[in-house]
């Protein structure tokens, strides 16, 4: 299981943030070829990702690609560029079932082709209204390992407004926690636009955690260290988890026991251990205060 | 005359001009220069042997770009090549 | 002849050793003034004083690139053609660019000054100075000076208002500046003193300046320009590189357990340093900590931090913005200290000697730790310690945060250009991509061996600064000297060469 909690837009046409990109903590990089890149810039930004990519070497984070999409000009001369073993995810804007499932046909050919050995994942912006429809086949599509809400376009194909409470994507984010849980992939949040309002953004991250999200995009390195602290396991969900598993190492599988006088069953087990894992992947300090 | 332009006058960044020419020339001008300037020259050069290109002139306008940067701009201002830009 | 350090030092200079301890004899104060007497015109001033050639003449820069008195006075040795004058100016800025040319044509030689910035640092780099630049520190200052190291003939001290017996303050007036705590020595040792004001009121609010040390008030229209007086750095950084830095710095000093209760700090005034003093503010409201006191040069960040009581006292030497000026003049426990008081190496109670922390800058930072401040990478002036030196001397715990890089330029070397700072004095190195402590703190070390914090060492910082940028070549130097850094006790660190 892949498990996320920021992903961080990366402009592939600016050095200086290229350069820069691993160290603001986040757990992935979007290096973006679309939105932040202008029409006569395409050709460079992807000359200049891929030789960055080539010459530093970033294994502490996932590397994600943002190619103009499917039936833009520039499809497929950006994953001509950016199909190689340096790339980890590719992120693909305005999907729709059938622009992923060629996706990852186009991923499985160019990877033969090119002796790439790993499987290169997809993640999909859910960002039309028929995407949100079509949420459950999509998670279906072997590469996809995480939906990502794109809520600035989806609402404009509404035809609503973004609001502060966020009523306008509430369906959506729940219809995408739902089908990610369901298939054990990240649902990961459509970003907070006002990079000034720390506040705002802890607001709404931790909104769209209580829906069920994980992750959430950062369009600015400044957002990525809140985004990590809401999304990580707190201190005392940790240190819970640990005792939970020191208990269950003493009860000797005797099935049901009790902790601080709380019945602990599977699910309060399965819990534990995903909380677990969490803090390991995300460096997290592990261990259990009263114990040693 | 064939011309290509890439970069830009960005912090990290270099803008590079190719220019179509009778023999190999290389200009740079760049704030590390003290620290960098044969490094970026190797760069271009290489970059250029590699594509067996030696009938131009290249005008390096640097500001700190890393190699990667270098390379990148001077292969871009390349494809870039066309006498719509002169 | 080379000091302990391996740096070249010029004859007629004492080489720092590394053991060497500060002796001090003092000298007696000036004599005491009667009657000051009050002037308006430079020329008579100058014509009282008997200034000529070969003087040494004093300044402060508490109005930093506002200053016009010191511009004034140069106007005045060029307009007499005085030869070989000795400027002693506790910091020099852009402002100040009219001494470029005094420099050239021989009328000033010499210069002792803490910093140096703009043209006039171009001039001496150059080589153009007929005698040596002397760089000393805040607190070494006052000890050139009141060990007679330094005799100054006239000290000009702008005042930002005088009363009518010739007692000066920098707090009222249309240029108030806040304290005068690097002109104090120059007061009480120079053989002359001059204030220079342009507002002269009947009664002060109080005295930061003793008119039985004034021999003159000379009375302009104008002694500067009172915006000039915020140094440019003063604003919290919304660079993402810079507050990752300070994040992760306010978390270092957490896990120390430095934010404890009646702690004591210097921040300064830098962009990422107010991002951290703005975290650990964070973490001082969450749990309810006081500091005893923050020190040095104070910005409204402090002012704010104190009048919300969080900070028991600000002792100020400079004030860095016009809320501190007004603190400084309204709130008792906002302190007014000279630069002996603060960092004086022959004070034993200097009170950077009770500092449990300082976050400091860097230009470049060797593998042993040696920090510059004075000259960039190409070995041009651009500053000079300040109170560098003296901070990171008297704290328990000296912190440099910088970025790793500068464009392509690594600030991690394997030898510093320029030594400002002691690498022995130097503790932690908090860059975006790692933290080093310095190998001799095995205290430190140990505290953060569990730490989730990126800790790693010096020489793996060179390693990845290289990685990145490639190996920068050294800039070679001419053979000429044009300035020496002193340690406090004026002793030469290093040698600044002509570029």
């Amino acid at each position: 299981m892949i498990m996320r909690r920021s992903l961080l837009f990366i402009p592939a046409s600016k050095p200086a943030m290229l350069q820069n990109a691993e160290i603001f903590g986040a757990d992935s990089i979007i290096f973006d070829l679309e939105d932040s890149v202008s029409v006569d810039e395409k050709d460079s930004a992807r000359i200049l990702l891929s030789q960055f990519l080539i010459s530093f070497n970033l294994d502490k984070v996932e590397v994600c690609v943002r190619v103009n999409d499917l039936h833009s000009p520039f499809f497929v001369d950006d994953l001509n560029a950016m199909i190689n073993k340096k790339v980890d995810t590719i992120v693909l804007p305005k999907a729709n079932v059938r622009d992923v499932e060629f996706l990852d046909k186009f991923l499985l050919k160019m990877e033969l082709e090119r002796n790439i050995l790993k499987t290169i994942n997809i993640i999909p912006i859910i960002e039309t209204c028929e995407a949100v429809n079509q949420i459950n086949e999509i998670v279906k599509i072997n590469r996809v390992n995480g939906l990502l809400l794109g809520g600035e376009d989806l609402t404009n194909d509404l035809e609503v407004s973004r609001t502060i409470d966020g009523w306008e994507i509430f369906y959506p984010r729940t219809k995408i926690a739902y089908a990610c849980k369901a298939r054990g992939i990240d649902a990961i949040d459509t970003p907070y636009i006002n990079t000034l309002d720390e506040e705002g953004l802890i607001l709404d991250t931790k909104k769209a955690k209580s829906l069920g999200l994980n992750a959430k995009c950062a369009i600015h390195p400044n957002q990525v260290s809140v985004i990590n602290e809401i999304l990580s396991p707190s201190i005392e969900e940790i240190e819970y988890a640990s005792r939970v598993m020191i208990a269950v190492e003493k009860s000797n599988d005797k099935g049901v026991f009790s902790l601080d006088g709380k019945m602990i069953d599977k699910p309060i087990i399965n819990k534990a251990k995903k909380v677990l894992e969490k803090a390991k992947k995300f460096g997290l300090k592990v261990g259990a205060k009263d114990e040693k | 005359m064939k011309i290509g332009i890439a970069g830009s006058f960005d912090s990290c960044d270099a803008l590079i001009t190719v220019i179509e020419n009778d023999k190999l020339e290389i200009e740079i001008e760049s704030i590390v220069e003290n620290q960098f300037k044969d490094e970026i020259e190797k760069v271009i050069r290489t970059t250029l042997q590699a594509l067996d290109l030696n009938k131009v002139k290249v005008i390096c306008k640097d500001k700190g770009a890393l190699n990667y940067t270098i390379r990148a701009r001077l292969l871009s201002a390349i494809a870039r090549m066309s006498d719509d830009n002169a | 002849m080379k000091n302990s350090l391996g740096r070249e030092v010029p004859n007629s200079f004492t080489p720092y050793m590394e053991d060497s301890l500060t002796s001090f004899t003092p000298i007696k104060e000036k004599d005491k003034v009667v009657k000051t007497e009050f002037l308006d015109s430079i020329k008579e001033c100058f014509d009282l004083l008997k200034l000529s050639d070969g003087m040494t003449l004093s300044f402060h820069h508490h109005l930093r690139n506002g200053d016009g008195v010191l511009n004034l006075v140069l106007k005045e040795i060029k307009e007499r053609d005085l030869k070989d004058i000795t400027i002693a100016a506790s910091s020099i800025f852009p402002v100040h660019e009219e001494m470029c040319e005094l420099i050239e044509n021989g009328n000033i030689t010499k210069i002792y000054t803490n910093y140096l910035s703009g043209p006039v640092a171009k001039t001496i780099t150059s080589g153009k100075m007929k005698d040596l630049l002397i760089m000393s520190t805040h607190g070494g200052r006052p000890f050139l000076i009141e060990s007679g190291k330094l005799k100054i003939d006239v000290s000009f001290i702008a005042a930002p208002c005088v009363d009518k017996a010739g007692n000066g303050n920098g707090v009222e007036g249309k240029n108030a500046c806040g304290t005068l705590g690097y002109a104090i020595a120059d007061l009480k040792y120079a053989s002359k003193v001059v204030l220079v004001t342009d507002t002269i009121k009947d009664k002060l609010e109080f005295v930061d300046l003793d008119r039985q040390y004034v021999d003159y008030v000379l009375k302009v229209d104008s002694i500067g320009e009172q915006k000039g007086i915020v140094s440019g750095t003063t604003r919290i950084t919304r660079d993402p590189v810079g507050l990752i830095i300070a994040r992760n710095t306010a978390k270092l000093i957490d896990e120390l357990g430095l934010i404890k209760e009646g702690f004591s700090m210097q921040t300064g005034a830098g962009s990422i340093s107010l991002a951290v003093t703005q975290y650990i503010e964070k973490l001082m409201i969450e749990r309810q900590i006081k500091a005893s006191f923050a020190l040095g040069g104070i910005t409204s960040y402090y002012v704010k931090m104190l009048e919300s009581g969080l900070i028991k006292n600000l002792y100020d030497v400079q004030c860095f913005d016009l809320e501190a000026v007004k603190s400084y003049k309204n709130n008792q426990n906002h302190i007014g200290i000279s630069a002996t008081e603060y960092a004086g190496p022959h004070n034993k109670k200097a009170l950077v000697n009770k500092l449990d922390f300082v976050i400091l800058g860097a230009t470049e930072i060797d593998v042993n730790f040696n920090v510059n401040v004075t000259t960039d990478s190409n070995g041009i002036i651009i500053g000079g310690s300040g109170g560098h030196f003296d901070t990171a001397r008297g704290a328990k715990t000296t912190i440099i945060t910088s970025q790793l890089l500068r464009t392509r330029l690594p600030i991690v070397k394997d030898e510093v250009t320029t030594i400002t700072t002691l690498g022995k004095d130097v503790d932690i190195f908090v860059c975006e991509r790692g933290i080093a402590i310095n190998p001799k703190r095995t205290d430190l070390i140990e505290k953060l061996k569990d730490s989730t914090l990126n800790i790693t060492t010096i020489d793996e910082l060179l390693k990845k600064a290289h990685q990145i940028t490639g190996i920068p070549k050294n800039v070679p130097h001419k053979d000429k000297i044009v300035g020496v850094v002193l340690a406090s006790d004026g002793t030469v660190i290093d040698s600044i060469y002509q570029r």
